[in-house]
């Protein structure tokens, strides 16, 4: 009996080793390049290591019960006729439901901190009007205002191509340039279908709504060029429908910022 | 109050055809329904594998070369609109159902007989219809969800001709669960307790509200969105004022459910198989049936979970995360009885043994980036990429399929009352499995660093990956092979299974192989311990 127990506290902290090691030293994930993917990178490994856990502890369950109680040729009848067992019913509720909870608080932490429950409180009175209802999207990082100055874009998706408005260089896009640690503030609305602004190094997404606009503020944090992905079917050319998104130094980005710029058109 | 049907009443044999003729007959015998819903089924399945097939040879090279971009949009809206409402829901459903339902409950067919065959021969043709729109003018292309703007602006005979034939299967499913709800409840041995039913009964049950209550749902919104295709109108047309995110919510409503109505069968079918070839009670049956009950309950509450990137205010992610989240707490509870079952029993390693462990190992996988999935931040970077596809592929084929398979090796003596063979069985297993985890696994990487779904072209630094998904569909293609063969040589030369092959209780093995029109040739025995494995029989009620 004891034997086993040991065996038993072996096995089970050998599972959590692995588990912890593979959490740890495996990346399954692109670069970094916002203030949200640190954030969204420790909710993954977190959870990657729960995984980890409980399916290898799991597969490990399935595999010995096949193997140790496999039935052999000389043997006869069934098995005990065990039909339950109240305590270890309870404690296979209550564990997982601890854990779920838990999860659940973590990850809404980590969404707090992502600034998805903040108030959608964009800066973009110049271009809606009041009537307007703002859907959905992800606001401001709170912790992490490098920001001073907010950079509004309006982006327009349409089949199949974004396009991306600077409304005080009074001129549009068809590539996002934006510069380093500075805020981008950006409203979304689409001209026919449904589409999605995904930047996979940046771990967000926000679907891009005919008839509703959407917001989606995001920080980046690393000088570079990366995908502009759609991500919801949007017709024959939806897996073609890319932009890029290039995030440089403020200098670059004023020098091109100046080089676009058109003077205001006065009616 | 149970009923009794009085066999001289619903004897019309002399008015059924005999021999295999039955099977494409008006038959009301319940094995018979089963057997065509089975058969009708597994030729779709081939159909939608097929297109499953032409998807992985496009995403074998990251140019769109194989086939026309619109033809690949009508192929992954074909093959997903096929393998749900074609496949998976009739066969877990209603083949297993009506085969397996009467049996349990102690009865000589279903309540509603007739209904019964109506619910299946709605089937072929909106099936066929739905093939055939290919040929039209174009199918639909606007993937199985269907969501407007693109559902309206696309080709509209092929859309229309889509949501006609998902309403007739739609109607055939409520059918089906209306059926099943009352044959349950009220056509039960007089004798037989509810709490002392298989547990393939209560999945039903729990399955049949589900569809019941869910079902409608989605035909109202699919009739309103043809509205706006034919006549113009503005439900869901942004362009007239309407909304597009109200489409979303309604079709989830019903289409998170759907995904039970896919497994909560496939929990009952394992329920049943474990015990038999492990030799031991089912773990925990009272908690297994609150398990259930707790999933539909809980399963009609979290559809806004598909919704996290669309227009959702924040409180409406949280609440949904946390419901969502909870649901791994009734399945994780149903995952450890299995393996409690399995343990201290004397275990036969046999094809439906294998298959039904490989569902556990799968589906707990799955259940995992379920999960994870739930989670609002998680999922706004992995939504609508191939980590969505991977995780559901887990579920639905994973678990729901490789229980299609295990129940076939289970229940084949039943129906032919011949053996499978074994060596065919598991090879076709060993290649399945491999074959299917070769096949997704990968696509969990490929989501989480930027290859979006529902498309033909992508990323040239994902080539390696994808070919390498290609080559576990094609072993998935291959495994389907060695089982045709194993089916088609057991019906002709198999092995005589006798009655009772695997020493069961459930009360379908208590008569002969194939079992008589009406199922007994006496009254219906009454089985109070449907597990009562490793007792004497004395000690048996």
């Amino acid at each position: 009996m004891l034997n086993k127990t040991i065996y038993l506290i072996l096995i089970i902290s050998l599972v959590f080793a692995i588990s912890f090691w593979i959490g740890f030293n495996v990346n399954l994930l692109p670069t970094e390049a916002s203030i949200n993917a640190p954030i969204y990178d420790e909710l993954f490994k977190i959870l990657f290591i729960i995984g980890l856990i409980i399916f290898i502890g799991m597969t490990i369950a399935v595999i010995y019960s096949l193997f140790r109680f496999r039935k052999r040729n000389d043997q006869i009848g069934d098995g005990i006729a065990l039909e339950g067992n109240l305590s270890l019913e309870i404690v296979w509720t209550i564990i997982p439901s601890i854990i779920v909870l838990l999860i659940g608080l973590y990850s809404y932490n980590i969404y707090d901190r992502m600034g998805g429950m903040k108030e959608l409180n964009h800066n973009h009175e110049m271009m809606s009007s009041n009537s307007e209802k703002i859907w959905a999207g992800i606001s401001q990082t709170s912790d992490n205002e490098i920001a001073i100055n907010n950079l509004s874009i309006e982006v327009s998706a349409m089949q199949f191509a974004f396009l991306f408005n600077y409304p005080k260089g009074n001129f549009i896009s068809g590539e996002l340039h934006v510069p380093v640690d500075q805020k981008v503030s950006m409203k979304m609305e689409s001209k026919d279908v449904i589409h999605a602004f995904w930047v996979p190094e940046f771990r967000i997404k926000q679907d891009i709504i005919p008839g509703q606009p959407t917001i989606l503020n995001f920080t980046p944090t690393k000088v570079g060029k990366y995908p502009i992905i759609c991500a919801e079917l949007c017709g024959p050319y939806h897996g073609g429908m890319r932009a890029s998104i290039i995030v440089e130094e403020e200098s670059d980005y004023n020098e091109w910022f100046n080089k676009n710029k058109k003077p205001e058109v006065n009616l | 109050m149970t009923i009794s049907i009085d066999p001289q009443k619903t004897n019309n044999e002399s008015l059924q055809p005999k021999g295999w003729l039955r099977y494409f007959s008006f038959s009301l015998d319940h094995k018979v329904i089963g057997i065509q819903y089975l058969v009708c089924g597994f030729l779709f399945y081939l159909i939608g594998g097929s297109l499953a097939s032409a998807i992985r040879i496009e995403l074998a090279s990251p140019m769109s070369d194989f086939m026309p971009r619109d033809v690949y949009n009508q192929v992954l809206t074909l093959h997903g609109t096929i393998m749900i409402f074609l496949w998976i829901v009739p066969v877990v459903n209603g083949a297993f159902g009506n085969y397996l339902i009467p049996f349990y409950v102690g009865a000589r067919d279903m309540a509603f007989p007739r209904l019964n065959a109506v619910a299946f021969w709605l089937i072929p043709p909106s099936g066929l219809m739905l093939v055939a729109s290919y040929f039209v003018e174009g199918a639909a292309q606007a993937g199985w969800t269907a969501y407007p703007p693109l559902s309206i602006t696309t080709p509209q005979s092929g859309q229309i001709i889509w949501i006609l034939s998902v309403l007739l299967l739609g109607g055939s499913s409520i059918f089906g669960g209306i059926n099943f709800i009352a044959t349950i409840i009220k056509l039960r041995r007089p004798g037989l307790k509810l709490m002392q039913l298989p547990m393939y009964c209560w999945a039903m049950l729990g399955t049949s509200l589900l569809v019941v209550l869910s079902t409608p749902v989605l035909a109202g919104t699919l009739i309103l969105l043809s509205f706006d295709i034919i006549a113009n109108t503005g439900f869901f047309n942004p362009v007239l004022g309407g909304n597009v995110v109200v489409y979303q919510h309604l079709f989830w409503f019903y289409s998170h459910p759907a995904v039970y109505i896919m497994v909560l069968p496939a929990f009952g079918l394992v329920s049943e198989i474990l015990p038999v070839h492990a030799r031991k009670p089912l773990f925990g049956y009272t908690t297994m049936v609150f398990s259930i009950m707790g999933i539909v309950v809980l399963g009609l509450v979290v559809w806004a979970h598909h919704m996290f990137t669309s227009g959702t205010p924040p409180w409406m992610r949280l609440f949904f995360t946390i419901a969502t989240a909870f649901i791994a707490v009734p399945t994780g509870i149903k995952f450890f009885n299995w393996v409690a079952t399995l343990w201290g029993g004397k275990i036969s390693i046999n094809s439906a043994m294998l298959f039904s462990c490989g569902f556990i190992i799968n589906f707990v996988f799955g259940g995992i980036t379920g999960v994870a999935l739930a989670q609002v931040p998680f999922d706004i970077h992995v939504h609508d990429t191939y980590f969505v596809v991977a995780h559901f592929h887990y579920i639905v084929y994973g678990g729901t399929v490789f229980i299609i398979f295990s129940s076939i090796y289970h229940w084949f003596p039943k129906v032919t009352g011949k053996m499978l063979n074994e060596k065919l069985g598991i090879l076709h297993f060993i290649i399945t499995f491999i074959g299917f985890n070769l096949c997704f696994a990968p696509q969990h990487w490929l989501g989480l660093n930027g290859m979006p779904r529902r498309v033909a072209e992508y990323d040239p630094q994902f080539q390696f990956v994808n070919q390498i998904s290609s080559l576990g569909a094609l072993l998935m293609a291959i495994s389907t092979i060695p089982f045709l063969i194993n089916v088609f040589l057991s019906v002709r030369n198999g092995k005589n299974a006798g009655d009772n092959p695997w020493n069961a209780l459930t009360p379908e093995w208590l008569t002969s192989s194939p079992p008589p029109v009406e199922n007994w040739e006496g009254e219906a025995p009454l089985v109070e311990e449907p597990y009562g494995y490793g007792k004497e029989i004395s000690e048996r009620k």
